[in-house]
């Protein structure tokens, strides 16, 4: 075969690839048919990295064949991890996107020079600095996720001053590139301020936050991926990296809206320590407890139950003590729904893959706006480790640093429980107004074993 | 600017509305797989990193190269990997069971 028919072949193989990728997402949107967007996904990345493969501008396999390999020994047991790590592991495979967008884009430059034109010494130099910054903003965000690092905001005076001023040292040096593309000894400049950047960029960030992080990162690495598309004149990276970009971008607009805040304020708010004062104040205030066996008489007693749960959930690894409840209570004829916050968690989605792992049928997962709708004729609404996302402060007080901010409206059902630890505040710091209303009963103690001992109450209740 | 620029940049914005549009139907029930499956077909630019490792042009580009198609590779086989693995958890009540 000519090499002119090869390369034809190659492009009708990128282009079936392209338009898998595009059903792969439009299957994902509903349940039923999103495995099948899996698998299309799964045939346009074989043709496509199957073609490549045949492309005779390859001279050596050795290399390629060893990294594949590694990179299926990473990516293998990175696949296998268990639900409650998704956040994490999602955050590093950002990291790993953005190294290798990155690293293609280092090897062009220092392939090319001193042939770089300066119109493609700007796009790789743009390219490398969204690359890096990404690369070192999701290792951040993996550590935190993973309680490497702390998950609190880590701030300190003058520090966006001192992350704006990397930024700009990095478009500053990509610019001087872009004049003049031969200053080699500038580039490892840039590549390093950028890689800077990105860990000040993610560090001050706290828990709470990795929702609309998390999003921003996806956005970054898709983006970098479709700028080295522009670089290296490859179609197919341009569509995967714009898909993959918007699909992030999407996401972080979803979540800043479900906190009621900007980009900009979640980059550079440094949310944290604000309110200390209202909540060593809220000690002196009465709050009701109950007991395990109270808790399962009044849940037992309900027709309807909204269960809300959060990143405390996760934490205590309760999901499956939940679906348990889940089980005892609708064998009793009570109507359990789960009403799911969108920035429950520490990803898009996090509770709903949580809860699907214990096997709770997502059609009783509810989103925000039809959990609100049914919380009115909700007997009990039960919040497991969830605390800003019912806060009714976000509604009523325009004090609050949440204000504005969506909530699932918990206080409207007839009786609230919150299982909790102790009565310290949230991430956030932002005392919860929800805790000494009269119609809220507070269950103190871990989520996991107070589950359990409602199940066993409510079990038991039934025999004697 | 060179040629491709502008028919590259055509299909950016094309991709990218096509891609808010198919993504925004995506049930918030779904946003994690979403993302872990928008991550293993951005790893598609291991088709690039191959090129870049398999030219052999000098010890730098095929170290990059190689680490590029290392790290991209992960995520496709694992981004495909978990997606499915979380789909096949999302069962309803109805049917069996």
């Amino acid at each position: 075969m000519s090499s002119i028919a090869l390369q034809q072949l190659l492009d009708f193989a990128f282009i079936a690839a392209v338009a898998l990728f595009i059903l792969a997402l439009r299957w994902l949107s509903s349940p039923i048919t999103a495995r099948r967007g899996v698998l299309a996904g799964e045939i346009g990345a074989a043709l496509a990295v199957g073609a490549t493969l045949l492309n005779p501008e390859l001279i050596q396999y050795r290399w390629i064949v060893i990294a594949l390999i590694v990179g299926a020994g990473i990516g293998i047991p990175l696949g296998m991890v268990h639900m409650t790590a998704v956040p994490q592991r999602t955050a590093l495979s950002h990291a790993f996107g953005a190294l290798s967008a990155a690293m293609i884009g280092i090897a062009e430059y220092y392939v090319g020079v001193p042939h770089v034109t300066r119109f493609q010494m700007g796009e790789i130099s743009l390219e490398v600095i969204i690359g890096s910054l990404t690369f070192t903003g999701s290792l951040i965000a993996a550590g935190k996720l993973q309680e490497i690092l702390p998950q609190r905001p880590i701030v300190y005076m003058g520090q966006n001053f001192v992350s704006l001023s990397a930024l700009g040292a990095a478009l500053l040096i990509a610019i001087a590139l872009t004049v003049d593309p031969n200053r080699t000894m500038l580039f490892p400049i840039m590549v390093g301020v950028a890689l800077i950047f990105g860990v000040l960029l993610v560090t001050p960030i706290g828990g709470a936050d990795m929702p609309t992080v998390i999003s921003l990162l996806n956005s970054y690495a898709g983006f970098s991926a479709a700028l080295l598309g522009f670089v290296l004149n490859s179609k197919v990276l341009i569509v995967a990296g714009a898909l993959d970009g918007s699909s992030g971008f999407i996401l972080s607009v979803i979540m800043c809206k479900a906190m009621n805040r900007s980009f900009t304020n979640v980059m550079f708010g440094a949310f944290g320590q604000v309110q200390a004062s209202t909540s060593v104040a809220a000690e002196t205030r009465t709050v009701r407890s109950a007991s395990p066996e109270e808790a399962a008489a009044i849940l037992a007693a309900a027709s309807k139950v909204v269960i809300v749960p959060g990143y405390g959930m996760a934490v205590a690894q309760a999901q499956h003590k939940v679906r348990e409840l889940y089980d005892v209570l609708t064998k009793k004829g009570v109507d359990v729904k789960f009403g799911i916050h969108p920035v429950a968690g520490r990803m898009p989605g996090h509770m709903n893959v949580l809860l699907a792992e214990a096997d709770i049928p997502y059609d009783h997962l509810l989103e925000m706006d039809d959990a609100n709708s049914d919380l009115p004729q909700t007997d009990v609404a039960l919040i497991i480790g969830a605390n800003d996302v019912t806060n009714p402060a976000a509604r009523t007080d325009s004090g609050s640093p949440i204000y504005g901010m969506p909530i699932l409206d918990v206080d409207k059902a007839r009786t609230v429980m919150v299982i909790k630890r102790s009565m310290s505040p949230g991430f956030a710091g932002i005392d919860n107004p929800l805790y000494y209303l009269d119609k809220t009963l507070m269950l103190f103690g871990d989520a996991k074993a107070f589950v359990g001992d409602i199940v066993r109450e409510i079990s038991g209740g039934g025999h004697h | 600017m060179p040629p491709d620029f502008i028919s590259n940049l055509y299909l950016f914005v094309l991709a990218g509305f096509v891609g808010f549009e198919v993504i925004k139907r995506v049930s918030p029930l779904l946003h994690t797989p979403l993302m872990s499956l928008t991550n293993a077909l951005d790893a598609i630019v291991v088709v690039a990193a191959i090129i870049i490792a398999g030219r052999h042009e000098s010890l730098l580009s095929t170290t990059l190269g190689a680490i590029a198609v290392a790290a991209s590779f992960s995520n496709m086989v694992g981004g495909f990997f978990i997606t499915d693995r979380m789909l096949r958890m999302f069962k309803t009540g109805r049917p069996q069971k």
